[in-house]
């Protein structure tokens, strides 16, 4: 019975769907033939069904559904024709055709329509070829997942039409599967389900696997040992998609990761600057974009899509000024004293937080998400977010844009000459106190477009930045200092290792686990992955 | 021999101190105790509390000068010794609480009995008994610091690397210890005590006893630092932190001098941590914060690095400005604490105690012979 | 000279950073109380050599025995010293914060463990010892000086001082003249030839009035490999070391 409730719902939602299509004329036309039920015998009610169902109009799917359910019946006073529900001591009346109330009726003032079963497997004979062989093939995909989910043994030969007639061939491969389901929960013989089972078995996911062990543990034989084999198929077959899942989380934190290293992997990787005040740059980049969403939504909210773009190069500048601020005022002072650069630069980290905390306040402040960042599609068994998907093109597209400035700029070139030579690079006439402070700037500033990204995926509050640091040096560290295609080898190593391993650990035990493995992992190579070599390193 | 190898190089300054301590473990509790309230010279229990818990900060900040100022390992993971003596010594709080609890179970802590857990942990065995608990207040922080420092030093990690490993070590704790699977109490860490040897442990008397305890266990630390760093070890130290491959080259094996210093540093860290919860009242993993141990590298470097002396003085400074900032201006703190690391490392290398030096000697009209104060100035990348 | 009876034996080592070759296929033997003195341009691999006969570069290939049974590419850095090998960097490298009677006192042999060096005090043998090294490398009234204080050739000298002091069976010496007066260039070298009565040495050197007044067996390395050896004479007339190294 709650095949049948589930059905006429869904049936209702559809017809609901494409009655909004049908016209009122077009559903009008129909009331003559469905009043017809309220007169005549069994003999002509049945034909009266055949001939509701030859219109081929979605729309008479509910009433027939009610028919065989009992619920169908009439008014005596005027032979109009409702679909009833039980309301207290009476009935509620729902037109047949638009579905909508039609009044009440006590029990003595309606007549039912009386069924019997031949009549009810005619009705579902209708039916099916009502939804199965709907002119939509929406519709008919929809009744064969409906079909699927009731497992109705008693759906087979309207399937067996359907799938006959069918021409999408889509939608015939899920009518084969309800098929194979509802023949799994038949009566009929070993053949027949040994087929189901290699259908079902072909599928490959969580629905197929949950019917199959439910059958399978009251199978015997050779449809139990078909049944297990499936099984393990599909067991097979999901691990492989579950690794495919982690892996896209994988990469989906590791383009984080990348992204919050990228800036520290010049300052730190390329400079030898430890800038702890890093992930405070991320902040600032992440207040940037909230306080640009602000002034937009406040002046000009059909800017509002475009607002990252806006604030990615605010964010740069505004991040990469702050870290000019920094090396100049302050960095400079301590080049070549790491161990006091670390420290300063943390005291730097404790102003920036305080100054954000006493401007904004304390609390998580609220960055939207533009509509092209939002939403989701499928691929196989994967779901994949828009916003982790534009995450990852971006922080690729940042890495590529900082390869090319380094390679292929001047800038790149002057910075590079002074990080391998300084004294020579000066006596060659470029000026080294700008080079740096560029650079510095640079780094910081790809850590402010990085807080953009960031802001839509995590909270902006003032202590965003102290939550990246530790990974970010993790990854640079782990790739190897100095090496930029460590850094993104390295983040999206980390990234896929956590995810692999969260399943099996838990999100916290496999973050600890993740450092205990980079220390490990630094005792056996103290210069990350990709480590230079040389007289030059111990320099 | 061990008099004489503790007391054999104590100098004048290093007397001062320990006489100044000293003076202090008696006077304080004495003015708390037999000083009737309301007379000018009552110290309420409250202040004697605090001064306990600057000592045991105080201790602490001895022990990363030991690593820091002296063999130059710059320790961003010290809290975590500091917070795992403290975790040994609430262990046994926990245990002394017995029926008393909120529910009452005479063996489980509340926290288990609210986990619905049916038997102690393994590890949780023994706390019951305080001499056990205080030779795991070394051991807990001396293995872990021992089997870190092992695979680290041996595989030459240095400098800003090591720094950021240390981080990522107490980062890693914090983590671990927030789970309540830990059985340490998760979020809430262990509180509640109720006494210590029998003590009440709201008791002014115990209080007093605490901050003595706290008092002699700097100075004994102390004495014990001074004697390392004046012994011919703690000159291979100094080499080791000026010039570590030279070292090496002289046939000193590093690693085991690091490891040695590193470990005896992580045991006074957790002895801190101990002689500090039962203070405070409390422990949680919130100690294990990367923040925190990186605050107590700044006492280090406001005091002087190098100086034992300057540590000390730097802890309990930095943190009587912090209580006091914390209760007038709460805001500004942060302010004041960050511009404290920019302004000591800029302006301050060698800490209060090095201005002070170079003060006196500027009174005696001595050019300062000492060049590693021109060392200080900015220099240029190599 | 075979292996059994060299006091340094390289045969065949070479190493290579990133793809450059340091060191190619180098070979090179001293024997037990010789004095040689390594010349040869920049990049010729002199102080990779150094580098890997005191263990800090670990070699791609070949090999390095010591006393003729102790391989040496097995051993670290320490206990390559403790076998009898000092060295003086290039750039000279003494404790800067440590005052000069402890730059030696450090160096002195002496058991090396931290528990010996923890409890240990100085004894009436090691002070005249000190004493004496004090007066050989004439820093006798510096004692209190910080290391750091020092001139550049008296960094030099105390270095060499630490090396004495460490008693090592053979001494690796990298540019001991660089940065010093003719005066006290000349004076080294009669220091040195000192040095050798008792000990084995391998002087790195540019200076060739340094290398002459020496008066030793030379070697000339290029590209990692040994171009010549012999007299100082011998090799000066070498057309190959006088074409990458002396010029024209």
């Amino acid at each position: 019975m709650s095949f049948l409730k589930s059905f006429l719902l869904l049936l209702c939602l559809l017809t609901g769907f494409s009655g909004a299509a049908l016209s009122q004329e077009d559903l009008e036309s129909l009331r003559p033939l469905v009043n017809a039920l309220a007169e005549g015998k069994f003999k002509e009610t049945e034909k009266q069904v055949a001939d509701l169902a030859a219109t081929g109009n979605p729309a008479v799917a509910p009433l027939l559904e009610a028919l065989g359910n009992g619920d169908l019946q009439f008014r005596k006073s005027d032979k109009a024709v409702f679909i009833t529900r039980s309301a207290g001591k009476g009935y509620q009346l729902i037109d047949p055709l638009t579905l909508e109330p039609a009044g009440d009726a006590s029990r003595s003032e309606v007549s039912k329509i009386k069924v019997n079963n031949g009549l009810r497997r005619s009705i579902r004979a209708a039916l099916g070829s009502l939804t199965l062989m709907a002119k939509d093939p929406a519709v008919r995909l929809s009744a064969a997942e409906a079909v699927f989910k009731a497992k109705d043994p008693d759906a087979i030969e309207a399937l067996d039409a359907a799938i006959a007639k069918e021409s999408d061939n889509d939608v015939r491969l899920v009518m084969e599967q309800a098929r194979a389901a509802a023949v799994l929960n038949s009566t009929r013989g070993d053949a027949d389900k040994l087929e189901a089972i290699g259908v079902l078995a072909s599928m490959g996911n969580r629905d197929a696997l949950s019917l199959l062990t439910g059958f399978a543990a009251s199978a015997e034989g050779e449809q139990k040992a078909a049944a297990d084999k499936a099984i393990t198929r599909i067991n097979k077959s999901l691990a492989l998609w579950g690794n495919a899942q982690n892996i896209w989380y994988g990469v989906s934190l590791g383009s984080v990761l990348l992204l919050a290293a990228i800036g520290l992997a010049i300052t730190f990787g390329v400079m030898g600057v430890i800038n702890m005040a890093h992930g405070e740059m991320v902040m600032i980049g992440a207040y940037v974009t909230f306080v640009v969403q602000e002034m937009i939504r406040s002046s000009a909210p059909w800017l509002f899509d475009y607002s990252l773009l806006i604030a990615l190069p605010l964010a740069f500048v505004i991040s990469g000024g702050i870290g000019m601020a920094i090396e100049r005022g302050v960095i400079r002072w301590l080049y070549g004293r790491p161990l006091e650069t670390l420290l300063a630069t943390w005291g730097i980290s404790l102003m920036l937080q305080q100054a954000v905390r006493s401007i904004f306040g304390p609390t998580n402040q609220e960055v939207g998400n533009p509509s092209w960042t939002s939403g989701a599609f499928e691929l196989g068994q994967l779901t994949i977010t828009y916003n982790r998907m534009w995450i990852i093109v971006f922080s690729l597209l940042v890495f590529a844009g900082l390869m090319l400035v380094l390679k292929k700029t001047p800038f790149g070139l002057f910075t590079r000459a002074v990080t391998q030579n300084r004294r020579m690079a000066a006596s060659m006439g470029i000026r080294t106190p700008w080079i740096d402070a560029l650079t510095f700037g640079l780094g910081s500033g790809i850590a402010g477009i990085a807080g953009v990204a960031l802001s839509q995926i995590d909270n902006v509050s003032p202590n965003l930045g102290q939550g990246y640091i530790i990974d970010s040096f993790m990854v640079v560290v782990f790739g190897g200092v100095g090496n930029l295609w460590g850094t993104l080898v390295g983040a999206m190593t980390l990234g896929v290792v956590n995810k692999f391993l969260e399943p099996y650990a838990g999100a916290v035990l496999g973050k600890i686990l993740v450092l205990v493995f980079i220390i490990l992992f630094i005792q056996k190579r103290p210069r990350g992955l990709f480590a230079l070599k040389g007289r030059a390193v111990e320099a | 021999m061990m008099t004489s190898f503790l007391f054999r190089t104590l100098d004048a300054r290093a007397g001062i101190f320990i006489g100044l301590m000293l003076a202090a473990v008696v006077l304080v509790p004495a003015l708390n105790l037999l000083v009737p309230e309301g007379s000018t010279f009552h110290v309420p229990t409250y202040a004697v509390t605090l001064m306990g818990k600057y000592l045991t900060y105080a201790l602490l900040a001895l022990s990363v000068d030991l690593v820091w100022g002296y063999c130059g390992i710059l320790s961003l993971g010290h809290g975590a010794f500091f917070a795992l003596g403290g975790y040994a010594m609430g262990m046994y709080l926990m245990r002394q609480i017995g029926t008393r609890g909120v529910y009452g179970d005479p063996v489980l802590p509340d926290f288990m009995v609210f986990l619905n857990w049916k038997e102690l942990p393994w590890y949780w065995y023994g706390f019951d008994m305080f001499p056990f608990a205080a030779l795991m207040v070394l051991l807990a922080p001396g293995i872990l610091a021992f089997v870190f420092g092992w695979f680290a030093f041996r595989s030459r990690v240095t400098g800003v690397y090591l720094s950021i490993i240390t981080q990522a070590l107490t980062y890693a704790l914090l983590l671990a210890f927030f789970r309540n699977d830990m059985g340490f109490g998760g979020n809430n860490g262990l509180t509640d005590f109720k006494d210590i040897f029998g003590f009440d442990i709201q008791a002014g008397t115990t209080r007093a006893g605490l901050f003595a305890a706290s008092g002699l266990a700097l100075v004994v630390c102390f004495l014990i630092c001074r004697a390392v760093t004046r012994s011919k070890l703690g000159k291979v130290l100094v080499a080791v932190r000026d010039a570590e491959s030279r070292t090496r080259f002289l046939g000193y094996r590093v690693e085991h001098y690091k490891l040695f210093v590193w470990t005896l540093s992580a045991m006074m860290a957790g002895i801190a941590g101990a002689l500090y919860v039962p203070q405070v009242g409390i422990i949680n993993p919130g100690e294990f914060a990367p923040a925190n141990s990186i605050e107590v590298v700044i006492w280090v470097a406001v005091g002087g690095r190098g100086t034992l002396v300057g540590a000390v003085l730097g802890a309990i400074l930095v943190n009587f400005s912090k209580t006091w900032f914390t209760a007038a201006l709460p805001e500004i703190w942060l302010f004041a604490l960050g511009g404290l690391f920019v302004v000591v490392t800029l302006f301050l290398p060698k800490g209060l105690l090095g201005l002070m030096d170079k003060g006196w000697s500027a009174v005696r009209r001595r050019p300062a012979k000492d060049t590693a104060a021109h060392r200080a100035e900015p220099q240029p990348a190599e | 000279m075979t292996r059994q009876t060299s006091l340094l034996y390289l045969d065949g080592v070479s190493v290579s950073f990133d793809g450059f070759k340091a060191l190619n296929d180098l070979s090179l033997v001293i024997a037990p109380g010789e004095m040689r003195a390594i010349i040869g341009p920049n990049g010729a691999g002199k102080t990779t050599m150094m580098d890997v006969i005191t263990g800090k570069t670990k070699p791609d290939s070949g090999e390095v025995y010591f006393n003729g049974v102790v391989d040496l590419t097995g051993e670290d850095e320490a206990s390559i010293a403790e076998l009898g090998i000092g060295r003086k960097f290039q750039k000279p490298t003494v404790f800067e914060s440590h005052t000069v009677w402890d730059n030696l006192e450090l160096a002195l042999k002496a058991p090396r463990g931290p528990f010996a060096t923890l409890f240990h005090i100085i004894s009436g043998a090691e002070k005249s010892r000190i004493e004496e090294l004090l007066t050989l490398i004439r820093l006798s009234d510096k004692r209190d000086e910080l290391a750091a204080n020092l001139s550049h050739g008296q960094k030099q000298w105390l270095e060499i001082g630490m090396l004495l002091a460490q008693d090592p069976k053979l001494l690796l010496v990298d540019e001991p003249a660089a940065g010093m007066t003719d005066a006290e260039t000349m004076e080294t070298a009669e220091l040195l030839k000192d040095i050798a009565r008792t000990h084995s040495v391998v002087v790195v050197e540019h200076d060739m009035h340094f290398i002459r007044a020496l008066g030793v067996k030379v070697t000339c390395l290029a590209e990692g490999s040994v171009l010549a050896e012999g007299s100082l004479d011998h090799v000066s007339a070498n057309e190959r070391v006088v074409e990458v190294y002396l010029g024209r």
